[in-house]
């Protein structure tokens, strides 16, 4: 081992950190394993290898609706939510002006809020408007939870952006929207695209917050789970874990691919 | 067009608007509720009143749950500080060449779904769990451990959850140490556990205080991981809030509550911005 390597047991931090990641990973593949077991009661010992309760999953009609309502809500909000954050991550990025501290601080001040407080919050403004609870609360509560964590990601991928093009394309004659469309957003195409996932994840992630805004009768997918586990674990929840995770999983990493490939291709 | 000086708020203003009407009306909203009165039949009236305050503040119940609430998230916190101090460092300071992919392994769990973590320990730790299943199998014990519905298994969740916002947040800042002070430190006589105590470790501060106060925040904040895994002796403040909202339609009560938990978080955080910059936080989120 180096010299300029305090000597604190380099192997025991190695040990450590091997640990950390099983610990990260053994629950997650618990719930894959089990997704495969054929016995009926959704724990160990595992008594054979099978697909039924993926099969069973997908006859699941509520399962199915509550997949659908997850994933309008993750689409719709996150579309609002990108198209807002970078609006102003923008502004935050490109602009020196009054109050910018102040608004940068505002603009993350749901990140240290309790989703418990919020989710309160916004359920009772609602009822004194007299609006019922509805779709409409829940795709504007997603967009305010996933906003911050939207305009955070956007502006750390703009700020190593230059602006040289824009002013070449300004210079040759192009005017401000014409520059925009043609060259920022290709440019910006990864961050937002970064941006539009991140906020895809979280409101197809959001539980909490979502049992106080949700209609009773409506379900998301966590939403769906955290009712079916009230009554005991079944072999079901394992395998549309198992799905989930398999979703979860892909997505980022093909979006991870899909920016990559854009980087490449400038 | 918009005149160049006023761009950047006509760029920000949606993302102030909603602002405005999603979070801080509606914060301003239940603390205005707090102070209606509750009706006999179940009306809430507008008024002038502290009895919401009084009454809650006077039920030692509450601030029981309150204690419980911060002692398993401090317990919580500690924990990810003495495991996710020492793994950052590794993670920092080890030679792979494929460092990005160790980092990217840490937060793939973070992707899946929140309720699949938490009742994947479910799974772990259950009667017929992992944990058991395994320990029974080898003949360590006869009977099955009680390892869940305690607080033992809240504490293991919420630091499941917790541990990679600790691990990012000290691993950003003891990336950014200039290795020169280390060198120079151990050149001018230190050994090497005095310069990871007068240089490291101070110069890493703001990170394991940024990454602390995230895991105490957001763990005593946390609702789903003490619903699901806790028993029915564990006291997490946000249950009661949600009781109070969902369960009993006690509005005034469960305002008076979420403004008692917002408050002391509230001032857990003025007092740690008062000594670190919140900054911090904010620049491991988009890392």
């Amino acid at each position: 081992m180096s010299a300029d390597r305090p000597d604190l047991g380099w192997n025991g931090l190695q040990l450590l950190t091997l640990c950390v990641y099983i610990f990260m990973f053994a629950p997650i593949i618990v719930v894959v394993l089990l997704a495969f077991n054929s016995a009926r009661t959704g724990s160990f010992p595992m008594e054979g290898f099978s697909f039924v309760w993926f099969g069973k999953l997908f006859e699941n009609a509520s399962i199915m609706d509550a997949f659908q309502t997850s994933l309008v809500l993750a689409v719709t909000s996150s579309f609002l939510a990108t198209a807002i954050g970078v609006m102003a991550a923008i502004a935050l990025i490109r602009y020196s002006f009054k109050g910018k501290a102040v608004i940068n601080n505002l603009l993350s001040l749901p990140l240290l809020m309790p989703e418990v407080v919020l989710g309160v919050a916004l359920l009772m403004f609602l009822k004194f408007l007299e609006q019922p609870r509805s779709y409409m609360l829940l795709l504007l509560g997603h967009t305010i939870l996933s906003l911050p964590y939207v305009v955070l990601v956007v502006q750390a991928r703009l700020v190593g952006m230059r602006q040289h093009y824009e002013e070449a394309a300004m210079s040759l004659g192009a005017n401000r929207l014409q520059t925009f469309f043609a060259v920022t957003l290709p440019l910006m195409a990864p961050a937002v695209l970064g941006g539009f996932l991140f906020a895809a994840t979280l409101s197809f992630d959001n539980i909490t917050a979502t049992l106080f805004w949700k209609k009773p009768g409506i379900e998301t997918v966590p939403t769906k789970i955290f009712a079916m586990l009230r009554t005991s674990i079944s072999p079901e929840i394992n395998a549309l874990g198992a799905v989930m995770i398999v979703i979860t999983v892909a997505l980022p990493l093909v979006g991870g691919f899909v920016v990559r490939r854009f980087a490449k291709g400038k | 067009m918009v005149r160049a000086e006023y761009r950047p708020y006509f760029l920000l203003s949606p993302a102030l608007i909603s602002l405005a009407l999603l979070l801080l009306a509606p914060v301003l909203f239940i603390f205005v509720y707090s102070f209606w009165l509750r009706a006999a039949n179940g009306q809430d009236i507008p008024a002038f009143q502290f009895g919401n305050w009084i009454t809650v503040g006077g039920d030692p119940f509450y601030w029981l749950a309150l204690r419980e609430t911060f002692k398993i998230s401090a317990i919580t916190t500690v924990i990810c500080m003495l495991v996710g101090y020492p793994t950052a460092y590794f993670l920092a300071r080890c030679r792979f060449n494929n460092k990005a992919l160790l980092l990217f392994l840490l937060f793939l769990p973070f992707w899946i779904s929140y309720i699949i973590r938490t009742f994947a320990w479910i799974n772990v730790l259950g009667k017929s769990g992992f944990v058991n299943s395994v320990l029974l199998g080898i003949g360590i014990i006869d009977k099955p451990l009680s390892l869940l519905y305690n607080d033992f298994s809240v504490i293991m969740g919420l630091v499941y959850f917790q541990l990679p916002y600790m691990i990012i947040n000290v691993y950003v800042s003891l990336d950014g140490i200039d290795r020169n002070l280390e060198s120079a430190a151990r050149t001018l006589g230190c050994t090497a556990w005095q310069t990871f105590r007068e240089v490291t470790l101070p110069l890493s501060l703001p990170g394991l205080g940024a990454g602390s106060l995230l895991c105490f925040v957001l763990a005593a904040g946390s609702f789903v991981t003490p619903r699901l895994l806790g028993g029915t002796d564990t006291l997490f403040f946000s249950q009661l809030i949600y009781e109070a909202i969902i369960s009993q339609l006690d509005w005034p009560t469960g305002s008076v509550l979420s403004l008692m938990l917002l408050l002391s978080l509230g001032i857990i955080v003025a007092v740690y911005n008062r000594f670190m910059s919140l900054s911090d936080i904010y620049r491991s989120f988009a890392k």
